[in-house]
């Protein structure tokens, strides 16, 4: 057996699953395991007991409303990544999820297990955060939203307490008229990022950016909105001052040290690199070829 | 942050075992099994199905590819009890009672879409989820190499398994 001893329980209700969590402190919620196995398999999480909710009622699901996409804890990410209704209300979403591991993998790795392992490298934090979106936690005196910048702390934690469960996760359409581009630098395809840097941008009449927003995985100990840069950015034509100006401010957002894969200094280029990168990007399909064609 | 503090009798000595009722190759399985049981252990050693590989067993080389509701996933990173009331095909259940090939492992051996086979269930069993998916396919160089990216091979180079996943959706009509 590749794990160490554990117990299971498959509760069928949400009350049953967040008395089990109350009950063990070190309970862990099973959605689609696909992170939380792997170290099992390794010995590196070593539970007293998962609380399996894929059988728990009403957590399945994506629904699409005028103020939101909804997205249920059992929702896995290729369901997702393929639902017409998402792709429509928010393009940006396929975008990113196609970086999130392989197609095996998405196909039973959750959304909702994504944001609560908290990976700072990891894409869909940072789709919930540069969206500026927020879950739902359940716990044992009812439930309560958490926004995406309290949410996210610091390595793999969380503002969840230990006998909440994660319900809903809740992601922002795309503002009308709005452009956007998610890219990200790994060794190899399906790796968890280097650095990623996701963008929205919104064009005023003349071309000028209305409404700049920035967010970038891999840099710090969470995903981490790059403010700065939006301000240096908003108001501007996105010329090649502005989008180095906007690279330049972010390069002290990079906190993470040198590590098995890259330096630092690597990871401030590469993010300055992806910043530009995808600020075009964003601002040409927000329908700007007149400020395309002055940076290019 | 206060948390309650450990009970006693949450500290687990024995092995809990669960029973489990599934689906593998249109079989209906009861058997009761760990908890601990990885799903790809379960079909090789309670089932005698040693046709789907382990290589890794954390879900990097996807040799331990199976169908799970017709979807491609890891045996590896699937707990047997997770995999209850589901219905699994494993690349026992690929080919005709006859012997004759499906399509995919046909275009796998005119293509030489492998050396010593190891990877080849679980190439397989990706790739025939895939087609069997709803929605486009693409089949440039890009797109394959995408599709098959979550399997390695130590041996091919993969440029014939590229020509068999194309040579596939010709014989699928896929192409």
């Amino acid at each position: 057996m590749k794990p160490s001893i554990f117990g299971y329980e498959a509760p069928t209700s949400l009350e049953d699953a967040i008395r089990l969590l109350a009950g063990d402190t070190d309970a862990v919620v099973l959605a689609g395991g696909q992170t939380l196995l792997p170290a099992m398999n390794f010995r590196a999480a070593n539970p007293s007991l998962l609380v399996d909710i894929q059988h728990i009622q009403g957590l399945r699901g994506i629904a699409v409303g005028a103020d939101g996409i909804v997205v249920k804890a059992m929702v896995r990410h290729r369901e997702f990544e393929l639902d017409q209704d998402v792709l429509c209300a928010n393009p940006l979403v396929a975008e990113v999820i196609q970086h999130v591991a392989h197609v095996p993998i998405r196909t039973r790795g959750t959304v909702v297990g994504s944001l609560c392992h908290a990976d700072p490298s990891a894409e869909i934090p940072l789709l919930l955060v540069l969206l500026g979106g927020s879950v739902i936690a359940q716990g044992p005196s009812g439930t309560r939203e958490i926004a995406a910048e309290d949410f996210f702390q610091s390595f793999l934690t969380t503002a969840r307490s230990h006998d909440e469960i994660v319900i809903e996760a809740r992601f922002p359409l795309l503002p009308r008229r709005a452009g956007w581009a998610f890219d990200e630098v790994t060794r190899r395809h399906g790796d968890y990022a280097v650095v990623g840097v996701g963008c929205v941008v919104s064009l005023d009449g003349s071309g000028c950016a209305e409404r700049v927003r920035l967010a970038a995985c891999g840099i710090a100990d969470r995903p981490i909105r790059l403010k700065d840069a939006e301000a240096i950015l908003t108001g501007t034509a996105l010329g090649i001052s502005d989008l180095d100006a906007a690279a330049e401010a972010s390069v002290a957002a990079v906190t993470q040290p040198d590590d098995i894969n890259v330096s630092q200094s690597y990871r401030r280029r590469a993010l300055g690199a992806l910043i530009r990168r995808m600020v075009v990007k964003a601002a040409q399909r927000a329908g700007s070829a007149q400020h395309a064609e002055s940076v290019a | 942050m206060t948390r309650p503090m450990k009970q006693a009798g949450s500290a687990r000595s024995g092995d809990a075992q669960v029973d489990v009722e599934l689906t593998v190759n249109g079989e209906a399985i009861r058997r009761s099994v760990s908890v601990r049981m990885l799903l790809s252990d379960f079909l090789r050693h309670e089932l005698g199905l040693t046709g789907t590989h382990v290589g890794c067993e954390h879900g990097v080389c996807g040799c331990c590819t199976v169908l799970i509701d017709g979807k491609p996933g890891r045996s590896c990173l699937t707990l047997a009890v997770q995999a209850n009331g589901y219905s699994i095909r494993t690349i026992e259940s690929v080919a005709a009672a006859d012997g004759t090939l499906h399509p995919v492992q046909q275009a796998f051996k005119e293509c030489h879409g492998l050396q010593c086979g190891y990877c080849t269930p679980g190439m397989v069993m990706n790739v025939l989820g895939r087609f069997e998916e709803e929605g486009p396919l693409d089949l440039s160089d890009d797109g394959i190499r995408e599709l098959l990216s979550g399997n390695l091979c130590r041996c091919t180079g993969y440029l014939n398994i590229v020509a068999a996943v194309r040579r596939a959706a010709e014989l699928l009509g896929r192409s």
